[in-house]
């Protein structure tokens, strides 16, 4: 199981198909703090023609059971039509948007650039003495380059957390 | 649930917001409201002042109109209906909604607002009751186009009775009340996304009856979700537990589901179940469970639970399954359903069960049952608190009436579940989940309104009764003959247990000095009031209370150090029981080896 781990938790990401109504999110956060459940990153937005329906992908850890129970919480609100776990159900796509704010002058900038150009990060704003680069990817990928920018000069991070899709033509629906 | 304007019967607006949710009732067979008037919701109540068709119940305190309409759904399977105003109305309702959450009960609770153009600017009795009652209720919805007020209320008793039941709120700004808007009919098409199963897998019933059928040591545990799924259900428990010849116990929930007289029935488990039922429980070999959730007052340590059973666990809410127990088959499916498919399966099962292995095993439980855990000593004139419920029991049957059980919590709640039997389910109202001290009076009064010739009986402690004594306003306003069956023992009885038990007898804050005359009280509020003392009063006080009319309070003062046993101290396994010696000075701790051995 990918991102299991020794202790027997593993890293879940979850599809959940909703109803686009008022406290939909409150619920779902709600349920998580609750009942004790980890939330590494949570997203939402409309997705179909109507703006009727929202999808929320939600990254969170636990062990099986702790998994299991959370979808199981989630399927039975009542504006859930679609509880799917993307990390079991086969292979998937995740990927993770950040915009990544570096200061520096002369040789530091020349690197920022220098490594952004091999992390295919784009430059969406420049000053003299800053970037702002906007990078999609995993999540690790994403982790890796802040990394590298630390030590360069780092001013801060925004980040969207995961957005996630099965490979292949199969749909999340209700 | 979807309402496409071509198959919705719109007619045309001419009905006011309040008219509209009192039309919507009505169309889903509410016939009593529960509740308590205010500002907000006055649009409301003038609709109720001009029809006859829905009866309004004045309570005395907003916590008391959802107890009530619990002890009403409870009591005759329908949806309880609760009206309440904005504010302090809906925050005083909510000890009651999460009692319904966690008990299963199902319950429409409508709240007032505030205009929706004041919303969020902290107007005169505004709360955030939609983000207040949202961890408290199933499901609860804020009103705020006239337009969606019917497909509102349709859907909110739909959720409320569908799948696993429970309260819902639908909170009603005061301009949406006065709007005028369109009435829509309950729609006939599924809800968009709430379809719970309700039909059992059937691969996974003849599993379960695969493991049944071999089992040496089985035993069947069920809780309220085999009440929730109506008396068909019940029926169906007894037909499967006939059948198979395999002993049943219940939850507390869950009592009344089996007949408490019959042979195969082990009597309640948990902390303070009987020893043969959780000496069962730990030696059985395959655990049947139907609408239970293990709860931690019902499995005790989780590693020492039941450690060498296959469990199979039936539920309508697959989030109660292997949430506490990792089970080894898990069926999802209304309760009456699952059993239904049981017995079928069970007949179609051409494996014989081993009658032999069976036999041993009542063998060893009826020497459990011989221990008699239940065994009390009622010496001397001192009324012991178990010989009063079981009195009361007993006379209670002599009348031949329909007899319905509130109680509220605490050793009397227990001793009430240990002595009083039920053989039909929907007659035994308590607060099992949150364990809410208050809830008896005011179920007991909801039962009356339901079953008016019943008797409808609150057996009480009395540092509970106070905690909602005002609906005794209520039994006289609407002249409801509620019977106040009041253990009193002057303590917060199960407190004092523990602090004797687990805290060197120090009676921390759980004495109750200058506690009412009840029976003064009783009369303060145009009923009856009886006193019992010494045990040869207490035969004539019951009768009294009985034969009275109209609504009595019986002060029963009973032994004051009276503890209430089997118990299993929390956190210990099930083969880990204090018994009651039949002396309250001398419980002896069972660590049984018996059990070590099946």
């Amino acid at each position: 199981m990918p991102g299991n781990d020794k202790s027997g938790f593993r890293t879940a990401t979850i599809g959940v198909l909703v109803e686009n109504e008022a406290g939909i999110l409150a619920r779902v956060v709600g349920l998580f703090s609750g009942r004790g459940y980890n939330i590494d990153s949570l997203t939402v937005a409309p997705v179909n023609e109507d703006r009727r329906l929202s999808r929320i992908t939600v990254v969170t850890s636990g062990t099986e059971m702790v998994i299991e129970q959370i979808k199981a919480q989630l399927d039975r609100l009542v504006p859930v039509h679609k509880v799917a776990d993307l990390t079991q159900d086969g292979p998937h796509v995740a990927r993770e948007m950040a915009l990544i704010k570096v200061g520096g002058k002369g040789e530091a900038r020349m690197e920022a650039l220098r490594l952004a150009d091999a992390f295919r990060a784009r430059v969406v704003d420049a000053t003299n003495e800053s970037f702002v680069f906007e990078m999609t990817g995993s999540g690790e990928k994403l982790d890796a380059f802040i990394a590298l920018m630390r030590p360069i000069g780092l001013i801060e991070v925004s980040r969207t957390g995961v957005a996630a899709i099965s490979r292949g033509t199969g749909r999340l629906q209700g | 649930m979807s309402v496409t304007p071509a198959d919705a019967t719109t007619e045309t607006p001419t009905l006011s917001g309040a008219e509209i949710v009192l039309r919507a009732l009505k169309e889903q067979g509410v016939e009593v409201i529960f509740g308590y008037p205010g500002g907000a919701v006055l649009p409301l109540y003038d609709a109720i002042f001009q029809q006859n068709a829905i009866r309004h119940i004045l309570v005395r305190h907003e916590q008391a109109a959802v107890h009530a309409a619990e002890g009403y759904a409870r009591s005759t399977g329908k949806v309880g209906c609760v009206l309440v105003t904005s504010g302090p109305g809906a925050t005083n309702a909510v000890t009651g909604l999460v009692d319904a959450l966690m008990d299963s009960i199902p319950v429409v609770c409508l709240t007032g607002q505030v205009p929706t153009h004041l919303i969020g600017n902290d107007a005169f009795q505004e709360a955030d009751t939609t983000g207040i009652t949202r961890p408290a209720t199933k499901h609860n919805y804020l009103v705020k186009r006239v337009e969606d007020l019917a497909r509102t209320v349709h859907e909110a008793f739909y959720v409320a009775r569908a799948g696993r039941p429970g309260p819902v709120v639908i909170d009603l700004p005061k301009d949406i009340l006065i709007g005028k808007g369109p009435y829509t009919g309950a729609p006939r098409e599924e809800h968009r996304s709430y379809r719970p199963q309700t039909v059992p897998d059937a691969g996974a019933i003849r599993e379960a009856v695969a493991m049944l059928k071999r089992a040496a040591r089985p035993i069947a545990y069920t809780g309220g979700g085999v009440i929730n799924a109506g008396p068909e259900a019940s029926a169906l428990l007894a037909e499967f537990i006939h059948l198979t010849g395999i002993p049943c116990t219940n939850t507390l929930m869950g009592l009344g589901a089996f007949p408490g007289s019959d042979p195969q029935f082990l009597g309640m488990l948990g902390m303070h179940g009987t020893y043969e039922a959780n000496l069962a429980m730990h030696g059985c070999d395959v655990m049947l469970n139907v609408g239970a959730r293990f709860d931690d007052r019902v499995t005790g340590r989780l590693d020492a639970f039941a450690p060498n059973s296959k469990k199979i666990h039936a539920d309508i809410d697959p989030s109660s399954i292997n949430k506490n127990v990792k089970v080894d088959v898990s069926i999802v499916g209304d309760a009456a359903e699952v059993l239904r498919a049981l017995i079928a399966a069970w007949k179609a099962d051409d494996t014989q069960q081993d009658r032999q292995a069976l036999s041993a095993w009542w063998r060893q439980i009826d020497a459990w049952r011989a221990r008699d855990s239940l065994r009390f000593n009622q010496q001397g004139t001192i009324i012991k608190p178990q010989y009063a419920v079981r009195r009361l029991y007993e006379l209670c049957r002599e009348t031949g009436r329909d007899t319905f059980i509130a109680t509220e919590v605490g050793q009397h709640q227990m001793w009430a579940a240990q002595y009083f039997r039920f053989e039909k389910p929907n007659h035994w109202m308590t607060s099992g989940g949150l364990g809410t001290m208050g809830y008896g009076l005011p179920a007991a009064m909801g039962v009356q309104i339901a079953h008016p010739d019943a008797l409808s009986i609150d057996i009480a402690g009395e540092a509970s009764i106070l905690m909602n004594i005002q609906e005794m306003a209520t039994l006289a306003q609407y002249r409801l003959p509620v019977k106040v069956f009041i253990l009193n023992n002057q303590y917060m009885g199960m407190v004092r247990q523990w602090q004797e038990l687990l805290h060197g007898s120090r009676y921390s804050e759980s004495y109750s000095e200058a506690l009412p005359d009840f029976v003064r009280l009783a009369e303060a509020f145009h009923g009856t009031g009886l006193r019992a003392t010494c045990v040869e009063e207490l035969d004539g006080v019951i009768r009294r209370m009985l034969e009275t009319p109209g609504p009595v309070i019986a002060d029963i003062c009973v032994d004051q150090k009276e503890n209430c046993f089997p118990m299993i101290p929390s956190g210990a396994a099930h083969n880990e029981m204090i018994l009651g010696s039949g002396n309250p000075d001398d419980p002896v701790m069972i660590i049984d080896e018996e059990t070590v051995l099946v």
